[in-house]
């Protein structure tokens, strides 16, 4: 996962360019070639078959027509008409894009925030290890038990609650910390805000200290520091954060679900709802959909911050 | 870091609270549930605690209403260990593969990244319709473990780009130059040169799988892993069963992580002392 921004083009020539790196290894002759393809098969015959074509059918199925039991082979565009005409369709992407922009903000200021103190307040590279190895094994442990750990937090009789009426400031426990949009909140951060630090630590750590100390020679305040140099400099790590935040925040249907009680839907778990009562052609209409816009919004990023150029620097 | 003394700017300490309270947040809820499982037989899903038990433990495997637990446990860890294996062999291959530079690479990397990013049910649907067109039944070992490795194969081919990114190359080179075949280079210098990333890939391929849940939900036909298991009871047990099964998870991922550092911590002192060896024989 540390370096997440480099694409494979600028991979092979960083390889190549390796010092020390013999051309008549490195040459692209058609045997090298050959060799490369052969050991990429594996892996890209894998995805084709379990990731390509069922993407391929999902696009397929959306013309398809059906009934009670089965799925029926056609071409029909009743599906989309369906979904346009819809307007239970139009409050879900509201409700998915308002979760989207909300947590984005707040993991961005975290996770820009986490990012720097790891980078340049924290001097040696053993702590910096131990702080981001802290900040990752979470990650690795499951999201649903992460999720419903803040169920004993936030309910009616929760610890929230005991706490603030016990210290007097409310009077009655609050009823809208848990199964509301403020806990399916409070979970997407807590599970989602790792991928705002690691791609962001990775563009701050190659950022020249000696920069900073030269704008603090030439005057500037930490403040501007850090809106003029470090800012600009890690915009492709946050371009990359933002991608990875809006992608899983648009395709979750499990925590908004658990989170809210049942009381909040996102565009994925309504999908979710059809394919539970068998509806697959109109699920995977809503899904191209999806996909379609979540693909615009990836673009809109990347059109903002040209990762690429970033890291050609 | 300005100060020329050495002393830490106000500011280092506005962001170490800070930090401080963002892993209380990550951590203190996750604590809670562990504790809270140690509930007495009438706790409730809350504090206070109502004496200290085993009690929901014990119910995992022994109350047929919280669902197959031992049974899903078992499907998991034999899914994760699959899981796991393949992702190490096919992507340490992809990754030394993709150092030379290749008609199609751009393909295949855009490829890898659009399974990573693509929202994990559509592919489980994908996957579901598939095999339903095809006449093929779906089941955790055939359609859950192809979902499953759209998700882990990106992952370990970008863990792989950045372990080779940092590889020095020249070490090959004198293993040819010392007249190695490419198979005694790749076998004695490159893989045990990679072992720690290969060994981070391994760890990665596992516990996404172990944990994974939405490429799994519609593709796990219908024996579920530990977590469709897990999900299952969020909706219909209300006791702290579902705490005590969130901590024995979280221990064996916890097992898992502390195998895979303490291994790869291993692998790189044994490292540093062979160089160490090396000076002082060299220089003798």
């Amino acid at each position: 996962m540390a370096i997440l921004d480099q694409t494979a083009d600028e991979f092979a020539a960083s390889a190549a360019t390796t010092p020390g790196a013999g051309a008549e290894h490195l040459a692209v002759d058609a045997g090298g070639e050959r060799a490369s393809w052969f050991q990429i098969a594996p892996l890209v015959v894998v995805l084709a078959l379990f990731f390509g074509l069922p993407m391929l059918v999902v696009l397929a199925v959306s013309f398809f027509d059906f009934d009670r039991t089965d799925i029926v082979p056609a071409f029909i565009l009743d599906n989309y008409a369906d979904l346009f005409r819809s307007e239970v369709t139009l409050r879900l992407y509201a409700s998915s894009i308002k979760f989207a922009l909300i947590v984005w903000a707040v993991t961005l200021v975290l996770g820009f925030n986490i990012a720097y103190f790891l980078v340049f307040h924290v001097r040696t590279v053993l702590w910096q290890i131990a702080l981001f190895l802290l900040c990752t094994v979470p990650f690795l442990t499951s999201n649903i038990i992460r999720m419903i750990s803040w169920i004993p937090f936030l309910g009616r009789n929760g610890i929230f609650n005991q706490a603030l009426v016990g210290s007097g400031v409310v009077h009655q426990p609050l009823e809208f910390l848990l199964f509301s949009d403020f806990a399916v909140i409070v979970a997407y951060v807590h599970l989602f805000t790792l991928f705002m630090v690691v791609p962001i630590f990775n563009s701050m750590a190659r950022i020249d200290k000696s920069l900073l100390e030269a704008a603090h020679d030439a005057g500037a305040n930490r403040f501007r520091a850090v809106a003029e140099i470090v800012l600009p400099l890690s915009k492709s790590g946050i371009a990359l954060g933002s991608i990875f935040v809006v992608t899983l925040v648009m395709g979750d249907s499990f925590v908004v679900r658990t989170m809210s009680g049942g009381q909040s839907a996102s565009v994925v778990s309504a999908l979710q709802n059809e394919v539970a009562a068998l509806q697959y052609p109109p699920a995977a209409a809503s899904a191209v959909i999806m996909v379609i816009i979540v693909t615009l919004m990836v673009a809109g990023i990347l059109r903002l911050v040209d990762v690429r150029k970033e890291l050609a620097r | 870091m300005y100060s020329a003394d050495g002393s830490r700017p106000w500011t280092f300490y506005a962001f170490a609270a800070f930090f401080t309270l963002f892993v209380l947040f990550l951590y203190g809820p996750m604590t809670v549930i562990y504790i809270l499982s140690f509930q007495g037989p009438q706790g409730g899903m809350t504090f206070p605690m109502n004496g200290v038990s085993l009690h929901w433990f014990d119910a995992l495997f022994s109350q047929t209403r919280v669902g197959d637990i031992a049974g899903s446990f078992q499907r998991s860890i034999g899914l994760a260990v699959a899981v796991a294996l393949v992702t190490v062999v096919l992507s340490v291959i992809a990754g030394l593969g993709f150092r030379r530079p290749f008609r199609g690479s751009a393909v295949a990397f855009y490829l890898a990244i659009a399974s990573l990013i693509m929202p994990g049910l559509f592919v489980g649907l994908g996957i579901a319709l598939t095999f339903r067109l095809l006449g093929l039944g779906t089941n955790w070992f055939t359609s859950g473990l192809g979902a499953q490795l759209t998700w882990t194969l990106p992952f370990g081919l970008l863990i792989m780009f950045a372990v080779l990114g940092r590889f020095n190359r020249s070490y090959e080179e004198a293993a040819t130059d010392l007249g190695a075949t490419s198979w005694q280079r790749i076998s004695e210098v490159t893989l045990p040169m990679l072992l720690p990333g290969i060994i981070g890939v391994a760890l990665f391929g596992f516990t996404l799988s172990y944990d994974e849940i939405a490429r799994t939900a519609l593709t796990a036909g219908s024996a579920n892993t530990l977590p469709l298991e897990i999900w299952a009871m969020t909706t219909n047990v209300t006791s702290p069963a579902l705490y005590a099964v969130g901590a024995v998870t979280t221990v064996v991922s916890f097992v898992v992580i502390i195998v895979a550092l303490t291994s790869i911590a291993v692998v790189q002192r044994r490292r540093a002392a062979g160089a160490r060896r090396a000076t002082l024989t060299s220089t003798e």
